[in-house]
């Protein structure tokens, strides 16, 4: 690398990979399981201040309180914030840039209180907008990651 | 509640650029360091604990705090690094203000910095966030800060004009501050030019990325007004960290944990009217949009009248009330730096020593930090000791 005509000292780990194993906990698991079998949503309720979380976790936050009663939510929803990114940037998931553009939604499913993250697609960006009815399309094989859910298509 | 009253004593911060080859990390520090030491007429041997900040990941260094110490002058004292995101620099702050308000230290030195250069800032901000709900569709700081823009003009009617005079009026007052990294100014029409990033955000609405360094004192009753004539003495604080999961978020909210923070520190400080009884505010905007919908959190206007404030000229050099005179982050951002550079600033127009950026007669000033998910920090700073 070069910066400013200088060769700068770079240093990489070459080929060499440091894989993160990370716990998404027994209500992330439930989560991810229902899409892989059901292509279904499950949000988890506070009994403190009702408030159904999407994804599930186990303590509402503002609480402090341990949530344990399941809540079927929909594949279905409404776009409440979105962006459609246009600048390229390297994903530090993948190592490569991430290809662009692509629609940055969060979606409200029927029945949770939270945002889901997710992509919208964006073939006709003059239909995504905030409030705009979106539902889910979840790959044909799914093996229990977030990418089991394609992405939200806008069905107004 | 405090035990000791506190002010800041002298401040000091390198010359910000986007990337600072003449200098390593710890050098970078001392630059400020050493500044900020001159600034109050005190030596290393004056500092009874140091803390510092920066966000780890960007350089890759996990232990800054003893890894620093050539640069910090923590050498044989006592160091604790704090790292809180975006807010850092405000927690490095405030951390120093309750080291000493505690009365456990009469002399704290409080160090942000960040080399930004040395890595790709949107891939180190995306690993600050959750690896299996957040990271999928996160692009970096721009592309959250983008999905807020979008909820806050479709809800209130702003628009990307209206967001663009934020950016125009901070880098032009970055010309008067010999310290910014982006000097020159921009008008509406080169805003609404720029290559759009992530919609409504384009390239000259958001921050740069810096190499930078800032340190402050704080200092007890005892010691303040013999190192300072006219110290900046802290009125309160108010810290508020709401959310974990960018999905908890109340996007067209407009910023509830700084409507939270500065409501509280208002309480705290006796203040009623913002608009009129703080004199200058150095503000934590990483992007022209949060000049709009965060003002409006911190209680100057109602919800969606910003715009109208900007457009008036109320929030520039020689309005009723001058926002970001050093510039703010959208011309510097030397990211574990930008919040304390934030409450330096704040104290240097208490203190009088702002040269071309200086606003006349200040005696109340806010400064506020920005960071983590939707994070808020506020810090008051006056020129007469609290009661």
């Amino acid at each position: 690398m070069t910066n400013q005509g200088v060769d700068l000292l770079t240093i990489n780990s070459g080929e060499a990979e440091q894989p993160f194993c990370y716990t998404v906990g027994l209500e992330g698991s439930k989560f991810l399981t229902e899409i892989r079998d059901n292509k279904r949503f499950v949000g988890i309720k506070c009994p403190k201040c009702g408030k159904v979380y999407v994804p599930p976790r186990k303590v509402c936050g503002p609480c402090f309180t341990e949530m344990t009663e399941w809540v079927p939510v929909k594949d279905e929803g409404y776009l409440h914030s979105y962006t459609i990114l246009r600048f390229a940037f390297l994903d530090p998931e993948t190592g490569k840039e991430k290809p662009v553009p692509y629609g940055y939604a969060f979606i409200r499913l029927d029945g949770a209180d939270t945002d889901f993250q997710h992509y919208v697609e964006i073939k006709d960006e003059k239909k995504v907008k905030i409030g705009a009815r979106v539902r889910a399309v979840f790959e044909e094989k799914r093996a229990g990651k977030i990418t089991d859910v394609k992405h939200f298509v806008v069905i107004d | 509640m405090a035990k000791e009253k506190t002010a800041i004593v002298a401040t000091g911060q390198t010359h910000h650029r986007s990337s600072r080859l003449d200098v390593n990390g710890i050098e970078l520090i001392h630059e400020a360091v050493t500044r900020c030491l001159e600034d109050g007429e005190l030596t290393i041997d004056d500092i009874d604990a140091v803390v510092i900040g920066n966000m780890d990941h960007f350089e890759g260094i996990n232990y800054v705090d003893t890894w620093s110490i050539d640069g910090s002058g923590a050498f044989m004292k006592p160091i604790i690094k704090v790292t809180t995101g975006g807010t850092t620099g405000s927690t490095v702050g405030h951390c120093g203000y309750h080291l000493v308000a505690s009365g456990m230290f009469d002399k704290v030195l409080a160090i942000g910095w960040e080399k930004n250069s040395e890595s790709d800032t949107t891939a180190a901000i995306t690993t600050a966030f959750d690896p299996i709900w957040d990271r999928l569709v996160f692009a970096g700081a721009i592309s959250g800060l983008a999905v807020e823009a979008m909820a806050y003009m479709v809800k209130y009617g702003a628009t990307e004009k209206d967001a663009a005079r934020v950016a125009v009026r901070d880098r032009k007052h970055a010309t008067n501050n010999p310290y910014a990294q982006l000097r020159k100014e921009v008008s509406i029409e080169d805003v609404m030019n720029s290559p759009m990033l992530s919609d409504p955000i384009k390239l000259l609405d958001v921050c740069p990325r810096t190499d930078g360094a800032c340190a402050v004192v704080f200092a007890s009753e005892q010691y303040a007004e013999k190192i300072c004539d006219r110290p900046a003495w802290i009125h309160g604080i108010s810290a508020k960290h709401p959310y974990n999961y960018l999905g908890d978020y109340d996007w067209e909210d407009r910023l509830p944990s700084m409507q939270m923070a500065s409501k509280e520190l208002y309480a705290k400080a006796g203040i009623k009217e913002p608009l009129k009884e703080i004199d200058v505010m150095e503000l934590y905007l990483p992007y022209s949009c949060a000049g709009l919908s965060w003002i409006e959190a911190l209680g100057l206007c109602g919800p969606g009248q910003a715009p109208k404030l900007l457009w008036d000229g109320v929030t520039d050099m020689g309005g009723e009330l001058p926002i970001n005179p050093s510039g703010g982050v959208i011309a510097t951002n030397c990211i574990g730096a930008t919040a304390l550079l934030r409450i330096s600033e704040a104290a240097v127009q208490v203190m009088g020593r702002g040269g071309k950026r200086q606003v006349p007669d200040v005696n109340t000033a806010l400064a506020s930090g920005f960071g983590g998910c939707f994070w808020s920090d506020v810090t008051l700073l006056k020129s007469t000791k609290p009661k």
